[in-house]
């Protein structure tokens, strides 16, 4: 093997082990620099008695981040699927929820949602409230999510379906939905990261949730960084792993186009 | 060559207007007798758009068409029913490309003609054996060159046993090589006893795969009748300057 070509191959595994360390090791530098600048008195016993507190609430967050993810999926491919009817008031429905939801403040929605809507509705339950509020939220990202996977289908092979004389659902699940949902699937997981961060905001309405918890053991203890710290870790426990899969499904993507 | 019954074509006073083009204009035409059926004539002369409305993709303005002695009622359910019974094939991106070639295949069997999987995905194996594509099976669109795509599809169009398969230039879009294999597909079925109607570019194929040609000049049949006599003794001004120009080399 010559030198050059040697140069083009790919880092190995061992090269790229050792450079995340590094990488990582500079991220350390950073906070360790940071910390101990601030001469911070750690408090991790306080924080310590209250863990149970904070699991509850990162296993609540856990299921409303679940719950919200099936209602938001659900809702965001119904709400694609108005922007394409025939039905004119209906495609404006959607489009107005849509731009509604996405240009305005989530927090504003949940106390609208919350203090207005349910309210007038006379629905007390703050965690069915809150599921709802966030799935309408995440619904209005995924619908547009998924109307770009479904308009990225040809027009040839709707033509194509129609000739061979699909009906326009069985077009919709034997072709259109198929190739939208990989192509979908990347920036979909995407909106999922987002939605399990963005379930932090249902505090304000005292969901008990893991910011809520967190919240609750500092206002006792007035250990802040000792409780945000395992909240932040908390998230990412979440976050993370999803990330990764996204990374994978947009290698493997690429390969097969 | 088998002869099963014969393709009966009865169209009348036909229109169609795309905003400002007047893709037919009032098309009349009798076929009886036939089994293939060429199109041929100058791009934008209606070939296209008479190709479509008889596969149910387009809905004509004013006019009937019969098929089999079967009025096409243009009306949607009807239309559904309609291309239910008649095979098209496309210049090119006929297949889906998420599905394999047979699955291509089995989709509308299975889907659309109520078979069962077993016997959807035998059907389509011994079309794709017939055609020396059983190799290539299990592979997506893209893994295919243009000529075996264009063969599946024309696999996938017969294999629901249509009454006819329409073509719309399915070697327009191929290298001259695997025009050949497409075009060779088509004549053996057609030898077969598949009966069509083809839109084409390719004279020489016409010639020897044509009963009946009709020759199309902004959106009227100018010309019907034997491939002879309308290759080798033209009536009209247009066809005549046609047949030069697409013969000439």
């Amino acid at each position: 093997m010559t030198a050059l070509s040697n140069h083009a191959s790919p880092p190995g595994l061992l090269s790229k082990f050792a450079a995340a360390l590094v990488a990582a090791a500079m991220v350390a530098a950073v906070f360790y620099f940071s910390f101990h600048q601030i001469t911070y008195r750690w408090n991790w016993q306080a924080v310590l008695n209250y863990r149970s507190t904070l699991l509850a609430g990162w296993l609540m967050t856990l299921t409303i981040s679940i719950t919200s993810l099936f209602l938001s999926t659900l809702i965001g491919v119904l709400f694609a699927l108005t922007r394409r009817s025939e039905f004119l008031p209906l495609r404006y429905f959607g489009h107005i929820y849509v731009e509604l939801v996405r240009g305005t403040p989530l927090l504003v929605q949940i106390l609208v949602f919350f203090y207005v809507v349910a309210d007038a509705f006379h629905v007390g339950n703050r965690y069915f409230v809150g599921v709802l509020i966030l799935s309408l939220f995440s619904g209005a990202y995924i619908s547009e999510i998924v109307r770009a996977g479904i308009e990225s289908i040809g027009q040839s092979q709707l033509e194509s379906a129609k000739a061979i004389g699909l009906t326009r659902a069985q077009t919709y699940r034997y072709v259109i939905f198929p190739q939208a949902l990989r192509l979908s699937l990347p920036p979909l997981v995407g909106q999922f990261v987002s939605l399990i961060k963005d379930s932090s905001l249902l505090s304000i309405i005292a969901v008990n949730e893991f910011t809520q918890s967190a919240r609750d053991i500092n206002s006792i203890t007035y250990s802040t960084l000792e409780c945000y710290i395992p909240l932040a870790i908390g998230y990412l426990v979440l976050t993370l792993p999803i990330s990764l899969w996204t990374r994978s499904l947009e290698k493997r993507l690429r390969f097969e186009t | 060559m088998k002869s099963g019954s014969a393709l009966k074509l009865k169209i009348s006073n036909l229109s169609k207007r795309f905003d400002a083009h007047q893709a037919l204009n009032s098309v009349s035409l009798v076929l009886e007798e036939t089994h293939s059926l060429v199109l041929v004539g100058p791009s934008g002369g209606g070939k296209t758009t008479l190709l479509r409305i008889l596969a149910g993709l387009e809905i004509p303005d004013c006019g009937t068409v019969e098929l089999n002695s079967e009025a096409i009622q243009f009306e949607e359910s009807a239309l559904l029913r309609h291309r239910r019974t008649v095979g098209v094939v496309f210049q090119a991106f006929n297949l889906f490309p998420h599905l394999t070639a047979l699955e291509n295949i089995v989709l509308p069997l299975e889907k659309v003609h109520n078979h069962l999987p077993a016997q959807a995905h035998d059907v389509a194996l011994q079309l794709l054996r017939r055609f020396q594509l059983d190799g290539h099976a299990n592979k997506k669109p893209a893994a295919l060159s243009g000529g075996q795509r264009q063969r599946v599809a024309i696999a996938r169009a017969v294999a629901i046993k249509p009454r006819v398969v329409l073509f719309d230039e399915p070697t327009s879009a191929l290298d001259p090589e695997m025009t050949a294999e497409v075009l060779d597909m088509i004549r053996k079925l057609r030898e077969e006893g598949t009966d069509l109607i083809l839109v084409t570019h390719e004279m020489g194929f016409a010639r020897v795969a044509a009963d009946r040609v009709a020759f199309l000049s902004e959106g009227r049949v100018l010309e019907f009748g034997d491939t002879k006599s309308v290759f080798d003794a033209p009536k009209t001004e247009e066809c005549k300057r046609f047949l030069g120009t697409v013969l000439k080399y």
